[in-house]
């Protein structure tokens, strides 16, 4: 095992998260505390409780999910394909280290930086909601293994994307509408049993529902469903990238 | 004394079908600057990017230091320096980051001293603490071979390491390759520039169209297929080149005042003792007489182009 290797990749993509600062933990932590305002003290007060859970309360596990998904994903694909870019990704491909130590490397800190974005988030809530987390423990598994497997999914779009349009692409368009539709704002009983049934096609939907449970003790699916979902989803990232470092794909010709 | 790089019945066929690399075969010897010659696209990248791991082969064998370079890739790569052909640099981290940076992928302890001396040798330390994208072209350059010699190498590749870079720095490194190789490094580059490969190569390969077509040790390579030519300044001008020595590759310059003799080095002393004999016969008199070898770079043409 290289762990200096391991070490030096962590460490300067952790450098690049401090010298990134503004873009990377503090524009989310602001956008995501739009919302609070918006929807929990100042809409949030004329509405009324989904699940016996006042509404300002509610959607906080859905937003620190979407900035969680994001950042995880913008994060680890931007990490990967700037080296690609640059052109500098030939001293990792001619490195002594194996994919498992470059996976380490990249997505460890891509992971490491949404977990700190996502405990700001939850810190920075507290000034605008009051909101209390009834399992703890689970809560920040939730968080970490979320983490893990989104910059997994990341470092795929990163190696998959060659031009920075696709980099925007999937977070954008696919993960942001997947959050919405995912229960963020709503409990998924509320709409008619057709789009619940739709709903849960939408794999966003799992995540924040065991989020929400281990919050409040409430979810739209059991929350051993929800951790199977993630499992898998989780395994399906680690698949993907076996596959890439397999056959070089967009790495190695 | 083993080989420090061994290449067997080495191919590649990229995905699209063209194949870069014909049955290569090529020992690299442990401690000596190796030029690999070709024109453009002649392979010369691909095989140096399959050594380093950069490129996967199709078929054959790649040892280096011993270690083969797929089963053994860890030991085979701790052993290798890369400094590719392009200018690719990291932009925003300082010179000292980048290249402890990669120091540590390369799997080695931190060690700072080592580090200092790397950049003080490239004329690199005072801009230790600078970000790369405020350095000159030049001084990204160093930059790329600090990396490269940060974990310490046995072998160090440059894929054209003067290009685009002036001649005052192209002098400076090529100091710098030969202390690398006093200090045992073996150095393997390519290059455009014939003068380079015949300043400081031990031994020349050419490639062209993915094969190897010579490896040769330099002087002997230069004396083998080396020309020389004999320049005879007459004291009278002549209208054609007399009778008598029509039998000699001998040529008359346009203006009448030259006679141009070109012979292979090996067989000189009889050709040329035989000439000025004949032109003594024939009263012919000349005022100075000069010879001159031709360079790597004839014979380079010669050979690519036949």
């Amino acid at each position: 095992m290289n762990l200096y290797g391991i070490r030096a990749i962590y460490k300067f993509e952790m450098a690049r998260m401090r010298r990134t600062v503004m873009q990377s933990v503090l524009s989310p932590v602001i956008s995501t505390c739009l919302y609070f305002v918006v929807f929990g003290s100042a809409i949030g007060s004329r509405m009324g409780d989904i699940d016996n859970i006042a509404y300002g309360a509610y959607i906080i596990p859905g937003l620190v999910m979407l900035s969680l998904l994001m950042q995880s994903i913008s994060n680890a694909s931007f990490g990967i394909y700037m080296p690609k870019f640059s052109g500098t990704i030939y001293e990792v491909l001619s490195a002594p280290v194996s994919y498992v130590e470059v996976v380490l490397g990249y997505v460890g800190a891509a992971a490491t930086k949404s977990v700190i974005l996502g405990l700001i988030i939850l810190a920075t809530a507290k000034f605008f909601v009051d909101y209390d987390v009834l399992h703890p423990f689970w809560m920040f598994s939730f968080l970490v293994l979320t983490s893990i497997t989104f910059s997994l999914f990341g470092f795929i779009i990163g190696i998959w994307a060659d031009g920075f349009e696709k980099l925007q692409i999937v977070p954008m368009m696919i993960i942001t509408p997947l959050v919405f539709l995912g229960g963020t704002f709503y409990s998924i009983d509320m709409l008619p049993d057709v789009w619940q049934t739709v709903s849960l096609f939408n794999p966003v939907v799992y995540l924040i529902s065991g989020f929400r449970w281990a919050f409040y003790g409430v979810s739209d699916v059991h929350v051993g469903i929800s951790v199977g979902m993630t499992l898998v989803f989780l395994t399906a990232c680690m698949v993907g990238i076996w596959w890439i470092f397999k056959t070089g794909y967009r790495l190695r010709s | 004394m083993q080989p420090d790089i061994s290449v067997k019945h080495l191919s590649k066929v990229y995905g699209d079908g063209f194949q870069a690399l014909k049955n290569i075969n090529l020992d690299i010897r442990r401690g000596e600057i190796f030029a690999l010659l070709g024109p453009n696209g002649a392979g010369k990248t691909t095989l140096i990017s399959i050594i380093c791991g950069i490129v996967n082969l199709s078929s054959g064998e790649v040892k280096a230091a011993g270690y083969d370079i797929v089963k053994d890739y860890r030991k085979a790569r701790e052993t290798i320096g890369l400094v590719p052909q392009e200018l690719n640099t990291d932009s925003f981290e300082t010179v000292w980051d980048a290249v402890s940076f990669s120091r540590g992928l390369f799997g080695k302890p931190p060690k700072p001293s080592h580090i200092e001396k790397v950049l003080k040798d490239l004329s690199l330390w005072e801009k230790r603490n600078n970000r790369i994208m405020s350095l000159s072209g030049g001084m990204k350059r160093r930059v790329m071979i600090a990396k490269a010699l940060s974990h310490e190498p046995q072998i160090l590749f440059l894929d054209e390491p003067t290009a685009g870079v002036d001649v005052e720095l192209r002098r400076d490194m090529w100091e710098m390759v030969r202390k690398l190789r006093e200090s045992g490094v073996t150095i393997i580059l390519t290059t455009h520039y014939i003068e380079e490969a015949e300043e400081m190569a031990d031994r020349i390969g050419v490639i062209r169209q993915g094969e190897i077509i010579l490896v040769e040790d330099k002087t002997q390579l230069m004396t083998k297929l080396g020309k020389k030519e004999l320049r005879l300044h007459l004291a009278q001008k002549l209208d054609k080149v007399p009778g008598e020595l029509t039998l000699e590759p001998v040529e008359l310059s346009e203006d009448g005042y030259e006679l141009i003799y070109t012979f292979d080095s090996q067989q000189e002393q009889a050709g040329v003792a035989r000439l000025l004999r004949t032109l003594g016969d024939l009263g012919i008199e000349y005022r100075d007489l000069q010879t001159r070898e031709s360079s790597l770079e004839e014979i380079f043409v010669g050979l690519v182009h036949e």
